[in-house]
């Protein structure tokens, strides 16, 4: 049994094409059974995002279910499968296992430590389970995948530094502030940004919110927005030693905020630290501010800086998290082998077993004078032969199967002990 | 002695078990490696405590008069305070201070001269034990506030230069650094003005005078002067964050000097060797 993949990704396919492939959340039976009626497919998931389109499948004959696959994506999206197939990857075996945990920790992402991917294939799942479209292996490794996406974040800092503009401003002021409750945020001017950042602010605990603006209406309607307080923009100074943090933006050519204004409102605030944050271009804070005691003044490029610096750091920790990786990923190989294994074991074991039986029934039919001890005795001494004998070859069978010869022993074992055809007893097995 | 010594051993190796847990948890980024030094320094002050208790018995008094007595109840003062700290702020980055701090004052201890100074008749008195232990529990609440004040500036530095290093994720908020350099300030503060008050009381009752300009007394006041001025300063002036860091470290710097220095540079009454031979 072999884990297969088909998909593309933000790395394979422009937009155009991912939008084209992408399968509705709302529509996924269609789809699913579709796929389950391919021969060669035996379990399916299939996760769609706005990034990627996977195909996850199960699969005795990895190279025919691969193709199948890829026309089913094809035909499902009405589109020529020349044209899609250059966008497409395919994964089997050890390299599919690799790829969906690697997805599933998020190295795979466009921004490497994005927790929502992790979701987005849990939700995947869900629709599979619900229209009964995974199995035995499937159910395993979807679980395994998850458990592994959970390490990675535990013992890698892959996901712990800020790496948006607007998240790296907070993340400084809690390093300033111990916490954001009862900070106050004033807005001055109204960009995207710092309403973004605003948001997020609030978000983490800041209570109040005054929003300053040249025209006033539009400072009245953020500040309703944010359920704060508008204030005129001729006098918003006077507000000052009430701000902890200052999210400034305006498109004034000059600066907004002198360095001696807010050396004043130091005073006035006792020293109580200020984060002003100024996403203007031209800036609107002096830049000498930052030299006064207690203020701490960030531009654009600073904060850009810190999101530069988290990324490297989210690089060095994504290396951390393919080790890990890897070693997961021969966990799970090991566990798909014993169960390729099992079946040809049970059936060999069975096979003899009856042989056994057979003979001892015979042997016991003739002496008839034995009494119970002794034919307990005969039945024991036979089934430890048995035992003896299988032995060693059980474990070849197990070792061997983890390499590649590993289906050529089987298939010597079912044809010297002419055990049933692979197919039905591994399929008894699984039941 | 032989018990002691033996716990006292113990004891350091336990410190420097809990040194490594919280570097571990500052460098390695696991918080919950904090947990495991906050365990072992509770162990450590428990078994310090233990060997306190046996040194009193054999010897027959406060083992706090040679330089080898002072340093390690200076280390069990320093983990007790910490552990206080910590239950209400858990702030693994002091551990990484406070540990290997108690661990070093734990081999210089060992390091200096095992010797037991019998206490002068003289001075015997229950005071003794009380200006022990008020002056150096309010010595260990200054340290933890120099520790405090070394953090918040190297974090200030950083935040101001916006470059950042490995250590700028482990350390706390400028705010509760700031708290917490307050807190160990305010702390200090009373546990020393006892002490110099205790310390006047025992010199009356053993020599008639409550202050007699002693090296040490000297030292000892103007450094109390000078924690009596950052206090002001704070409450009332409003000082805080930088300035109040710096501040708090200039003052242990006198502090140190005062507690060390004098004692083994300067002479006077509060020299170790001087408890006998007075």
């Amino acid at each position: 049994m072999n884990i297969v993949i088909v998909g593309l990704s933000h790395k394979t396919a422009p937009v155009e094409i991912r939008e084209k492939v992408a399968f509705s959340p709302t529509a996924m039976d269609v789809p699913l059974q579709q796929l389950l009626q391919f021969p060669a497919v035996a379990e399916a998931v299939i996760v769609s995002t706005c990034n990627r389109v996977e195909l996850y499948a199960v699969s005795r004959q990895p190279e025919a279910a691969i193709v199948e696959m890829k026309q089913f994506l094809a035909d499902f999206h009405q589109l020529e499968l020349e044209k899609l197939e250059e966008h497409l990857y395919d994964f089997s075996g050890s390299g599919a296992i690799k790829h969906v945990l690697r997805v599933a920790a998020s190295l795979d992402s466009m921004m490497i430590g994005e927790p929502q991917i992790l979701g987005q294939i849990k939700t995947a799942y869900g629709y599979a389970c619900e229209y009964n479209a995974v199995g035995l292996i499937l159910n395993r490794f979807l679980h395994k995948t998850f458990s592994v996406a959970k390490r990675v974040r535990n013992e890698t800092a892959i996901a712990s530094n800020a790496v948006s503009v607007s998240f790296a401003a907070v993340e400084l002021a809690r390093k300033i502030f111990d916490s954001l409750d009862n900070k106050t945020v004033m807005l001055v001017g109204a960009g995207e940004m710092c309403e973004l950042a605003a948001k997020h602010f609030v978000n983490n605990g800041v209570s109040k919110v005054l929003v300053t603006n040249r025209t006033f209406s539009r400072a009245e309607k953020l500040a309703e927005e944010f359920n704060g307080t508008a204030v005129s923009f001729d006098n918003f100074q006077e507000q000052l030693h009430r701000v902890d943090i200052i999210l400034s933006s305006t498109g004034a050519p000059d600066y907004v905020l002198g360095a001696k204004k807010l050396k004043e409102v130091c005073k006035e605030r006792r020293y109580k630290p200020m984060f002003l944050i100024d996403i203007a271009v031209p800036r609107d804070i002096d830049p000498a501010a930052n030299k006064l005691d207690g203020i701490y003044l960030y531009d654009v490029d600073d904060l850009q800086g810190v999101v530069q610096a988290n990324v490297k750091e989210r690089q060095k920790e994504a290396a951390k998290a393919e080790l890990i990786i890897a070693e997961e990923v021969e966990k799970f190989q090991d566990w798909l082998a014993t169960l390729q294994v099992k079946p040809t074991i049970v059936a060999l074991r069975q096979q003899l077993d009856q042989v056994r039986q057979a003979e001892v029934e015979k042997t016991l039919a003739n002496l008839t004078d034995l009494g119970a001890k002794e034919r307990k005795a005969i039945e024991s001494m036979s089934s430890a032969i048995i035992n003896k004998i299988l032995h060693h070859p059980t474990k070849v069978l197990k070792q061997a199967n983890s390499g590649d010869e590993g289906s050529l022993y089987l298939d010597a074992v079912r044809a010297l002990f002419d055990l049933p055809d692979h197919e039905q007893t591994s399929n008894d097995a699984d039941k | 002695m032989g018990t002691s010594t033996l716990l006292f051993n113990v004891t350091a190796l336990i410190y420097l078990v809990a040194s490594g847990f919280y570097m571990v948890a500052m460098l390695k980024k696991q918080p919950s490696m904090g947990r495991f030094g906050r365990w072992a320094l509770l162990v450590g002050i428990v078994v310090h405590a233990t060997s306190f208790g046996v040194r009193h018995s054999t010897v027959g008094g406060t083992p706090v008069t040679s330089l080898h007595e002072s340093l390690a109840f200076f280390a069990w003062c320093l983990v007790l305070l910490f552990l206080l700290l910590d239950l209400r702020f858990r702030f693994s980055a002091m551990g990484a201070f406070t540990a290997p701090l108690a661990f070093v004052l734990m081999v210089a201890s060992a390091l200096s001269p095992d010797i037991v100074v019998p206490l002068n008749p003289v001075l015997q008195s229950w005071l003794f034990p009380v200006h022990i232990a008020f002056a150096f529990l309010g010595n260990a609440a200054f340290a933890l506030s120099f520790g405090a004040g070394v953090m918040y500036l190297i974090q200030n530095r950083m935040l101001k230069s916006k470059r950042f290093t490995g250590i700028y994720q482990l350390l706390p908020s400028l705010d509760l650094l700031d708290k917490v350099n307050y807190i160990c300030l305010s702390v200090g503060f009373p546990l020393m003005t006892l002490g110099l008050i205790s310390g006047a009381f025992w010199a009356n009752s053993a020599w008639g005078t409550y202050w007699s300009w002693d090296p040490k007394e000297a030292w000892a006041l103007l450094t109390w002067f000078l924690y009596a001025a950052l206090l002001h300063g704070r409450l009332t002036i409003g000082w805080r964050g930088r300035r109040a860091a710096l501040f708090s470290i200039i003052a242990f710097m006198f502090l140190l000097f005062t507690f060390l220095g004098v004692s083994l540079l300067l002479g006077g009454y509060h020299t170790f060797e001087a408890f006998a031979i007075l």
